[in-house]
């Protein structure tokens, strides 16, 4: 807020609507309703409007909004300080990589080698991507390993930490021995623990971020796993399209379609479930990135389905704009829990909603 | 170590929280009460505290919000002064003078001479200032302690929630954890800073700087017990003279974060004051997310093998 002064000449940065409001209080001397605290709406003025109400003269606002009382329009929660190029890349990466690892293991198990290497080189150059996002990411990068100094089971990143430490050399070790052709027995090993930690690496990020008080990310605690779940499978699925011949992705073409599927149909139910939560999917910057992704990764699954299976440069195509799908999911993901941090409104009307239901004893 | 069921280590009421953080002998769980009431809004506790804990500045801004510049607690504010001016009488306060003309009154109020049929005492408008002195609440469930991933968040043995900034590595899963919008990122120093509840004095005996330095004792610094039932007082002699909107936010340990160590004697809803209405600890769902978690990765194993099963090996089925 350093953007906002006075200097001799003038005042910059004002920012007007900001004045504070009027809350529940006393009850109004003239016996209006106690709930006249809901007419000093966020960002309108006090005073004038607020006098005129209580008259009974107010005009009703044709548009329902959240009505609530707020300290000057300022958000409650403290906003995350992750930036989107570092965490929700990581988003992406990390369910890239551990569904990428699963599927590598089902290509190399049913004869098909070509995918199962593609698909272990691309989940050792997420995961290496991931842990290079998330330590560029820290306020103080060379204390990363303090990440490993307790093992937590409170904290999702905690958590994620440890599966990361063990995935990570299971990932490497499976891409490196695959494509080197060496300690067949050992590659397998390493394959094997990566397709098993592979599914926690993808859905123990969508945990990390619902447990905060985050709006968004919060109330979409339920489904929000799924959408990475789901994510995560299109992306690899893609992945298998872009970098495997077409002979042996049959199955990632299948996948994609219920991957893209699972994750729609998650992300719809969140936007249902969510409540005042799931506006910030539908707004701004998240909005737009949530409805590219939702594009994307229909466009992809159309055309893994109907396409791909005919040659390699359409199987590439759609197998890219299913990875630009999953990815524009988790950007727009992060961007709605950004923005339902930043309005005091997704903080105050659900609290206020459950104190006036009598649910809550934060005062008495 | 004893059974973790039943003891309400996630959400709840708690009673020894040092206990459960595996202290066998310590002080009594010590804490803050900030009484609003009597707050004249004179910041000596946001200076005391900059002093004190030698904290950076961190800009001097005209917000234009009354007499509050600060805007709200962070990494380098860690107890704020908010002001809020609203038309409406402080209980049965009769301020003598007539305001009527001026900017600040309520419109439709009496005009000067003209008698006031509204408030039906005569004189003055209904006009208050609330000033309330906001700080870390140190809370009985803290979420930025419960998603700290390094151990640099801890309990102390006072029961107050501390940030050891040798460990902190600046992952700022705490930041938006907690429920109040208290803990943030310092930028230029990539560690999180949050009131300590001045840990270095309570340790020697002494009362945390702010409420040292509290001119009317507005803040109360001593053992929760002990300022919950003079809290109760409080409230009881205010409503007694008709200040019917005092209430207490986050005494209470059955409240969605077990109670707060630091709490406050509110003249307004808590939202008027910048302060959630209803906060919950976030890790009280976590065994539920956890679940949903379990689930979805179980989703997507069996996916796959179906997908491949159905598929079988190359050149079956397609």
């Amino acid at each position: 807020m350093k953007d906002s002064g006075v200097s001799k000449e003038r005042v910059y940065g004002a920012r007007p609507g900001r004045e504070a409001e009027v809350g529940g209080g006393l009850r109004p001397r003239d016996g209006g309703r106690r709930g006249d605290r809901r007419d000093g709406r966020h960002g309108g003025r006090q005073g004038g409007r607020q006098g005129r109400r209580r008259g009974g003269r107010g005009e009703k606002a044709m548009v329902p909004e959240a009505e609530f009382t707020s300290y000057y329009g300022l958000p409650v929660l403290n906003p995350p300080v992750w930036k989107a190029a570092d965490v929700a890349a990581y988003l992406f990466l990390g369910g890239l990589a551990g569904a990428g690892s699963t599927m590598a293991a089902g290509a190399q198990l049913t004869g098909r080698p070509a995918a199962a290497r593609a698909l272990k080189i691309s989940s050792l150059a997420a995961i290496a991507g991931s842990t290079a996002a998330l330590i560029h990411d820290l306020g103080r990068p060379a204390r990363f390993y303090n990440m490993l100094r307790v093992m937590k089971p409170t904290s999702p990143m905690s958590m994620g930490s440890w599966i990361l430490a063990a995935y990570g050399p299971a990932a490497g070790g499976a891409a490196v021995l695959d494509a080197a052709g060496r300690f067949p027995h050992l590659g397998g090993a390493a394959t094997a623990v990566a397709a098993a930690l592979g599914p926690a690496v993808t859905v123990y990020t969508a945990v990390l971020i619902a447990d905060t008080a985050v709006p968004a990310w919060h109330e979409g605690r339920g489904e929000l796993p799924f959408v990475f779940a789901g994510s995560a499978t299109a992306a690899a699925a893609g992945m298998a399209l872009v970098a495997a011949p077409v002979r042996e992705t049959g199955p990632m073409r299948t996948a994609a379609v219920s991957g893209a599927a699972l994750e729609l149909a998650a992300a719809r139910l969140l936007e249902r479930r969510a409540g005042l939560a799931a506006e910030p999917y539908k707004k701004g910057k998240a909005g737009r990135f949530m409805r590219a992704g939702e594009i994307l990764s229909a466009a992809g699954t159309a055309g893994s389905v109907l396409l791909a299976g005919r040659g390699r440069a359409a199987a590439a195509l759609s197998g890219a704009a299913l990875l630009a799908g999953s990815a524009c999911t988790r950007f727009g993901i992060f961007y709605a829990g950004i923005q339902s941090a930043e309005d005091p409104k997704y903080t105050v009307v659900p609290q206020r909603e459950r104190v006036d239901a009598g649910g809550a004893r934060a005062t008495t | 170590m004893s059974s973790l069921v039943g003891r309400n280590l996630l959400a709840g009421a708690e009673t020894d929280v040092a206990a459960d953080a595996g202290y066998t002998d310590h002080p009594p769980r010590m804490g803050f009460f900030t009484d609003t009431s009597v707050c004249i809004g004179c910041k000596a506790c946001e200076v005391a505290c900059k002093e004190w804990n030698a904290i950076p500045e961190d800009g001097l801004n005209f917000t234009g919000m009354s007499y509050d510049n600060t805007q709200g607690l962070g990494a380098d504010t860690w107890r704020h002064v908010a002001f809020i001016e609203q038309n409406k009488p402080m209980g049965r306060a009769e301020p003598g003078v007539d305001h009527g003309g001026s900017p600040g009154a309520a419109p439709g109020g009496a005009p000067p001479g003209a008698p006031d049929g509204a408030s039906g005492e005569g004189g003055g408008t209904d006009f208050r200032w609330l000033m309330a002195s906001d700080v870390c609440k140190h809370c009985t469930h803290a979420a930025c302690l419960d998603v700290c991933p390094t151990g640099s968040l801890f309990r102390t043995e006072f029961g107050t929630v501390v940030v050891q900034e040798d460990i902190c590595n600046g992952c700022g899963y705490c930041v938006p954890a907690c429920p109040y919008g208290v803990i943030d990122q310092r930028k230029e120093d990539g560690r999180v800073w949050k009131c300590t509840l001045c840990y270095d004095r309570l340790g020697e005996g002494l009362e945390p700087a702010c409420a040292k330095a509290c001119p009317t004792d507005s803040i109360q610094y001593g053992p929760l017990d002990e300022l919950r039932e003079r809290a109760a007082a409080r409230v009881e002699q205010l409503h007694g003279i008709g200040v019917e909107d005092a209430r207490l936010y986050g005494h209470d340990p059955e409240d969605g974060v077990g109670g707060d160590g630091a709490f406050f004697l509110l003249l307004d809803e808590p939202e008027v004051y910048g302060l959630p209405p209803d906060p919950v600890v976030t890790t009280r769902d976590l065994p539920s997310m956890w679940k949903h978690a379990g689930v979805a990765a179980a989703a997507l194993v069996g996916g796959l093998a179906a997908v491949f099963a159905v598929h079988g090996r190359t050149g079956g089925a397609r």
